[in-house]
């Protein structure tokens, strides 16, 4: 790719956000960069209701009785906190806000390969979102995200179906996403941006979207059994109607596992981006960190079954599973260690997205490493259902993927804005989430070994200490996700105008003003490079 | 309150292996993170931007390098592994010597009945020093029978025995939680686990039965129900022979074979034509809906007690 080159061009005259106005030339727009921001919208609001719902939970264990809210209602918030963090927020976030937007700009195209779809996938979005709203709004649903039979078809008389038809039809929107970033990076890279001049985000998205589209169906397949179970009495799951529960386990983690992965392949594709931009450096082992996105998308579809280590599944599966599940780690931590390679001999600034590199890299150690306790059957006897597995995915999931996310968007804001962040309060903003997030969950790893059970409304009295500091984590953290909240909204009129780079990166959206043209670039550019060379080659002094 | 714990106890066989495990594992993973954060805060400090202009050299990317960082966590992902299930073995395969407890979980609480009568609700007395073998049913949702200080978990399923074992070390109460989701009061289906010197708890064996052993209960039941008029024990007999079945391999229609175990015998009642014995027709009716988990219970004990040789 060309040299970065140092403009302080202003605003573009006519870019995709001044291009028209008014509601319709949003809700009928094919860009996928409107898209993007549209999803940003609806994700921004599912992460806030999700995370109101964390906070509720938080209280009411700050004491061992359970006396903020009732039972019920404890379990209707747990449910619909992971309803809407797993399907709402986690799983559409990074591919379809930053992926929507960055993806074609990536590969130097105008726009994804089906720009109505990608239209589509919003709207189905917002369709599965509106079903789990109303379910919020009129009682609520409590059986855990997980949705076991035959709790789920027997038991509960709480709003079942309407929450597992809105996860049905989103499923859709990912489906589509999936299969729309697929056929775009096969047919829509620029001249001469060959698969290993891709930028690791990009493939990344790949691995993610290959999942997405082979996985997602399983999930709507097993929401239709349950339907056609809860609703007709057809014996599938339930063992009182001839029916095995196990199976549903079975179905739905075949599905829901590859589904963590969707979640944080994308994260750590922006992580490549970043650590190379601020570190100022090529990728350390460019291929071993792309080939190792799809030995995790691979792997990933292998090792459902530790999840039912305890399940009454047989002995020798529970083996299999296990070693699977190792094989898996292996690609992370290859990734892990060529992001720190990565830092050797660079050139490292300390600006906010770079800082959400450093936690990133540190809770996803953390949390992956977490992860070798849960594969190993001898001792995830001990401690799976327990906050020891709450403390695991949320290090994965909040402290990895929520970081990188939020890395990507201070990153990618003054292309998608064309103005920047405040630097210092959004600096204060990434250690009050890095030391809230640890404070939150640290303690929920020593809480699950010395026993406590998930999903416990009342709790024995021994556990409270550990359990107030998680709750004071929690605060801190809250104000961390409030603030980038603010300080993003108020640059929209007083950041300081950015420039086409103003991070002097290499990637070929920063080659095009900021925020883009409508058809993102005047001229298709021709690349002739990798997509990180940021270093002199060895051996010139320059 | 601020009695923090940060460890729990360590009260049957299997804890110090589980804790072994773990340490194991935990000084792998503090010996990474360390290694990790420290590199990249030694490299962020070392190599912090100096100017605005500054331009990074290549580095030359030794293939031997990523080998390493490929195969030694593989290699300790092996290690973790093979120690784990070792582990596992152990957890999952109870003793033969084991004394029998039998598990109904229901929304929400726990039964339990002893082959000598005693019925407890969520509170299990065990004896000191002695393998105690669950086999536990339930009668509605999936719940899990979780004792952190015997580091013992298993799920609980409606239409299965699943089973557990331990054997305790330490007197003393512990806890006992339902660890799957079960519905409004999952975090009220709990109870204790009371583990008591062995003469204690044969005082306490004493008090507690009232209708004599589960498996007279299962005898009564037996003829209550009109199972002997079939199974009489005779050659010629409609149904076959339980005297001496359990544990013994029972060869069926079809030429396959399988050893009559707890959950065979309770398939047997409820779902009759499941499995047909060789030599034998299809013409048992089934009991489901008329016996109740804990009955059946009751039946397989009376089973399972005319295996021993003295009767």
């Amino acid at each position: 790719m060309t040299s970065p080159a140092v403009t302080l061009a202003p605003v573009p005259q006519e870019h995709y956000l001044n291009v028209d106005y008014g509601v319709r030339s949003w809700l009928l727009t094919t860009d996928h960069k409107r898209v993007g921001l549209l999803y940003l919208i609806g994700i921004t609001g599912a992460f806030f209701l999700g995370g109101f719902f964390a906070v509720l939970i938080r209280l009411e264990l700050l004491t061992p009785q359970g006396d903020l809210v009732q039972a019920e209602t404890y379990n209707k918030l747990f449910t619909m906190h992971g309803v809407i963090m797993v399907f709402f927020f986690l799983i559409p976030s990074i591919p379809a806000v930053l992926g929507n937007f960055m993806l074609p700009l990536m590969i130097g195209a105008r726009d994804v390969a089906f720009p109505r779809l990608n239209l589509l996938s919003w709207y189905l979005y917002m369709a599965g979102a509106i079903f789990v709203s109303t379910v919020v709004v009129t009682g609520g649903v409590d059986t855990g995200w997980t949705f076991y039979t035959p709790y789920s078809t027997m038991s509960s008389t709480s709003h079942v179906i309407p929450t597992a038809l809105g996860i049905f039809i989103v499923g859709f929107s990912s489906i589509l996403t999936g299969l729309n970033f697929i056929v775009t990076i096969h047919r829509m890279r620029a001249p001469g941006l060959t698969w290993f001049r891709l930028p690791l985000f990009v493939w990344s998205l790949y691995a993610t979207s290959l999942i997405q589209v082979l996985g997602t169906p399983v999930l709507s397949i097993v929401i239709l059994l349950l339907g056609v179970e809860r609703l007709l009495h057809v014996g599938i799951f339930d063992p009182a109607l001839g029916g095995d529960p196990v199976l549903f386990q079975h179905l739905f983690w075949f599905y829901s596992h590859p589904a963590v992965y969707i979640m944080i392949l994308p994260g750590m594709g922006v992580i490549s981006e970043l650590v190379t931009c601020f570190a100022r450096k090529n990728i350390f082992g460019y291929r071993f960190v792309a080939f190792s996105s799809l030995g995790i998308a691979v792997l990933g579809f292998l090792v459902w079954g530790h999840h039912m280590f305890v399940a009454g599944q047989s002995v020798y599966a529970a083996m299999v599973f296990s070693l699977l599940s190792y094989l898996v780690a292996i690609p992370s931590a290859i990734k892990v260690f060529n992001w720190t390679a990565t830092l050797h001999r660079g050139s490292i600034s300390y600006q906010t997205p770079m800082l959400y590199v450093f936690g990133f890299i540190g809770l996803f150690t953390i949390g992956g490493l977490t992860g070798l306790f849960l594969a190993c059957i001898g001792l995830d006897i001990h401690v799976t259902d327990t906050y020891f597995v709450v403390a695991h995915f949320h290090y994965i999931m909040v402290g990895g993927m929520v970081m990188a996310y939020l890395g990507g968007i201070h990153y990618w804001w003054p292309k998608i804005t064309g103005r920047l962040y405040p630097e210092g309060i959004s600096k204060l903003a990434a250690l009050t989430i890095f030391l809230g997030f640890n404070l939150t969950f640290f303690p929920q790893f020593i809480l699950g070994y010395l026993g406590m059970p998930r999903r416990y409304h009342v709790y024995p009295d021994e556990f409270q200490v550990l359990n107030v500091m998680s709750t004071a984590g929690a605060s801190i953290l809250g104000i961390g996700y409030l603030l980038p909240m603010i300080y993003l909204v108020w640059s929209l009129w007083y950041g300081e105008v950015a420039g086409p780079n103003p991070w002097r990166a290499t990637g070929l959206e920063w080659q095009t003003p900021s925020p883009p043209p409508r058809d993102n670039f005047t001229t298709t550019p021709i690349v002739t490079t990798g997509p990180y060379e940021y270093s002199r080659p060895r051996g010139e002094h320059g | 309150m601020w009695g923090l714990p940060l460890f729990p106890p360590q009260a049957s066989t299997l804890a110090p292996q589980v804790d072994a495990l773990f340490f194991f594992l935990v000084g792998v993973s503090v010996f990474f993170s360390l290694l990790i954060a420290g590199l990249i805060v030694y490299f962020a400090i070392k190599y912090h931007r100096r100017s605005e202009d500054e331009v990074t050299e290549a580095v030359h990317e030794p293939v031997a390098l990523e080998l390493t960082w490929t195969v030694v966590p593989l290699g300790l992902a092996m290690v973790m592994y093979v120690w784990g299930a070792s582990v596992f073995f152990t957890a999952v395969r109870p003793p033969r010597d084991a004394l029998d407890v039998y598990v109904v979980g229901k929304q929400w609480m726990w039964k339990f009945q002893h082959t000598d009568g005693q019925r407890e609700i969520n509170d299990l007395h065990v004896p000191l020093g002695r393998s105690v073998r669950l086999t536990m049913t339930s009668e509605d949702v999936i719940h899990s029978f979780f004792v952190p200080a015997f580091r013992v978990k298993q799920d609980v399923l409606p239409g299965r025995y699943t089973t557990t074992w331990f054997n305790a070390t330490k007197a003393g109460t512990y806890h006992l939680f339902c660890a799957e989701y079960c519905g409004t009061v999952h975090s009220g289906m709990i109870g204790h686990v009371i583990v008591m010197e062995p003469t204690e708890y044969e005082s306490w064996l004493g008090t507690g039965a009232i209708g004599g052993s589960l498996a007279s209960a299962g005898e009564k039941l037996f003829q209550d129900l009109g199972c002997s008029t079939c199974h009489t024990g005779q050659a010629n007999a409609r149904g076959p022979n339980l005297q001496g079945l359990f544990g013994r391999s029972v060869t069926l229609e079809g030429g396959s074979s399988l050893v009559a175990d707890e959950s065979y015998i309770r398939e047997s009642v409820l779902e009759p034509r499941a499995k047909i014995v060789a030599g034998y027709l299809p013409i048992m009716p089934t009991y489901q809906g008329l016996v109740t988990e804990e009955q059946l219970v009751t039946l397989v004990a009376y089973l399972k007690s005319l295996a021993r040789p003295s009767s």
